[in-house]
This record gives structure tokens, C-alpha cells and sequence, in this order.
């Protein structure tokens, strides 16, 4: 049974969570819907927002953090964006490249 | 022995651990661990399905592009579900923990009530995502028709088909938490569905990101 008071804590957090997310989403939504910045930077901004809102998500839904005991899955998580960057990054610079020389 | 010392309780959901032994809660860690590997293993294929669809974005062999697949206002009303679907989830993972005497099943009521919205709003997704592939293929958008769009289709259906599994497993665990109650492995059981379910939405952050509000902006 877990204590009126963690339980209130938590249900804080997931709110929060779910707050900072409908922010994120809805600020990159309407930059796009009603063309506030040039197509390139709302590109770049809208990856950006997206990147921040997986941290959120990480964070209040999925409880990775820097305390002791989520410390392995952190370091697997880290672990897997490593390889996830070297593998579309390289597929990325060989398939453009490759596309590049064809032209 | 308490949960105490092994540090703070554990958020995942469902987990109750106050009155487990040590061994009991490593258990538990190394379980939920090892489906962060599997999940992990997941994220590789959606980053290169990623991968994949960026670069088929100049081949469409004459067919529609990516400006004209896609429709915002669908992919908006399917965000917004998924989102709610993952707040959901974590509002019934947190009153899953209320079971105190495992038997008494008044206790999870509201814990069953926040997941049975939460397959509601998974359903709604799915269904408004099927709805959306067969308008594709109305207007000639099939995946054969170019190497562009089966790397769409694959990407989307891909996240898709998780959903439709998740959608299946939900209502197993429940039966099961209706036949047993919260039993350790049940436990586990919906701390792996619920890493899934959170870890479905975090995919499709940037499935709208890079797919949706990408195809807009173009």
C-alpha cells in the first residue's frame, strides 16, 4: 500500500509531464501550421522541440533519471542512442553520398 | 528486510515493493531491465526505418511525395491521442499500486478504469491511422507505388502494428489481474506493458516530427 502523500507525488509528476508534453507538442504544431518562422528554422526548431519532449517523456512517464537505482537503464539508454547516432548517421553520409555521385 | 535497503522505491508501475524481500526486488530490477534491452534493441530498427525513410524522400518515381500524403489535421487529432493515452497509462500505473490486500478487486477499480481509457484511446489511434492508409491508397498512395512510399508505409506501419500489440496485451493482463489478482509476475507484466506503451509514444514524438510536420513544411 503505498502512502496517500507518494501516491499524491507521483500523480503530480505524471500532470507535469503530461503539461510539458501538450506544450511541446502544441508550440511545434502551431509553428508549422501558422508559419511563424522561415521552413528551415521552424525545421530545425520543430526537431529540436521534439528532442526536448522525448527528455520530458524519459523523465515523468518512464522514470529515468540520475538516482541510484535507474542508473543502469540510463547507461543503456546513452549506450543505445550511441549506437543509434552511428548507425543512421553513417547510413545517412553513405546513402546521401552514394546519391551525390549518381546524379 | 525492507525494500528501504535498496535504495527508493521503484516508480514503475504497478510495483509495490514494501514489503518484498531484497532478492524479490533484484528480481524485479533485472526482469524490468531486461525488457529495456528489448526495448532498446526496438529503438535501433524504428532509427534506421528512420534512416531509411530519409533517404527515400527524393524517390517517389513520379508518384506523390511527402506533401502530398500527408494531412496535419489527422496527425494532430492521432498526437493528441496517443499523448492522453500515455497520461492515462500513467495515472492507472500509479493506482495499481493502491492493491493492498492483492484479493480485494475494489481497490484496483480506478486503476482499471484509467487503462480501460487508455485502450480506448490506443483503439481511436489505430483506427484513425488504418483510416488514413486507406485514403493513401484511394488517391493511387499504395507502398508499391515508389521506393518513398514503402519507406513511409513500413515507418508508420511498423509503429502501427506496436500499438495493435499493445492493444492485445492490455486486456490480457487485465483478465489475468481479474482471475488473480497482482501477483509478482503480473507485476512485472504491467511494467513491461507500460515501458512499451510510453516508450510507443516517445516513437511517435518523432514520427510527427520528422514525418508529419516535416511533410507541411515542404
Amino acid at each position: 500500500m503505498t502512502s496517500p502523500t507518494i501516491e499524491r507525488g507521483e500523480v503530480r509528476g505524471i500532470l507535469l509531464g503530461y503539461g510539458l508534453a501538450l506544450l511541446l507538442t502544441l508550440s511545434a504544431f502551431g509553428l508549422v501550421v501558422f508559419h511563424l518562422l522561415t521552413r528551415r528554422q521552424a525545421f530545425y526548431t520543430v526537431l529540436g522541440l521534439g528532442l526536448v519532449q522525448m527528455l520530458v517523456h524519459f523523465r515523468f512517464f518512464l522514470h529515468i533519471d540520475f538516482r541510484r537505482n535507474s542508473r543502469p537503464d540510463l547507461q543503456l539508454l546513452l549506450f543505445s542512442t550511441l549506437i543509434v547516432a552511428l548507425m543512421v548517421g553513417g547510413t545517412l553520409v553513405v546513402l546521401f553520398n552514394l546519391h551525390g555521385r549518381m546524379m | 528486510m525492507t525494500a528501504t535497503t535498496v535504495g527508493p522505491a521503484l516508480l514503475h508501475a504497478g510495483l509495490n515493493l514494501d514489503h518484498a524481500s531484497r532478492e524479490e526486488a533484484a528480481q524485479v530490477q533485472s526482469d524490468v531491465f531486461g525488457f529495456w534491452v528489448f526495448l532498446m534493441s526496438d529503438a535501433v530498427v524504428f532509427a534506421l526505418l528512420f534512416a531509411l525513410f530519409g533517404t527515400s524522400l527524393e524517390a517517389t518515381a513520379g508518384g506523390p511525395d511527402l506533401a502530398g500524403v500527408v494531412k496535419l489535421g489527422p496527425a494532430f487529432i492521432e498526437t493528441m491521442l496517443l499523448l492522453a493515452s500515455s497520461f492515462s497509462f500513467g495515472m492507472g500505473s500509479v493506482m495499481l499500486k493502491r492493491g493492498a490486500k492483492p484479493r480485494l478487486m475494489k481497490h484496483f477499480r480506478p486503476a482499471v478504469l484509467w487503462l480501460a481509457l487508455t485502450w480506448v484511446l490506443g483503439v481511436a489511434f489505430l483506427g484513425m491511422e488504418v483510416n488514413d492508409f486507406a485514403t493513401m491508397a484511394r488517391e493511387g498512395a499504395t507502398p508499391d507505388r515508389s521506393f518513398f512510399l514503402s519507406a513511409f508505409s513500413v515507418l508508420v506501419g511498423t509503429h502501427g502494428m506496436h500499438v495493435l500489440i499493445g492493444i492485445i496485451w492490455m486486456p490480457v493482463l487485465l483478465l489475468q489481474l481479474a482471475a488473480g489478482g497482482l501477483d509478482r509476475p503480473l507485476k512485472v507484466n504491467m511494467i513491461r506493458l507500460s515501458l512499451f506503451w510510453h516508450f510507443l509514444d516517445i516513437v511517435w514524438i518523432a514520427i510527427f516530427s520528422v514525418v508529419y510536420l516535416q511533410g507541411a513544411l515542404r
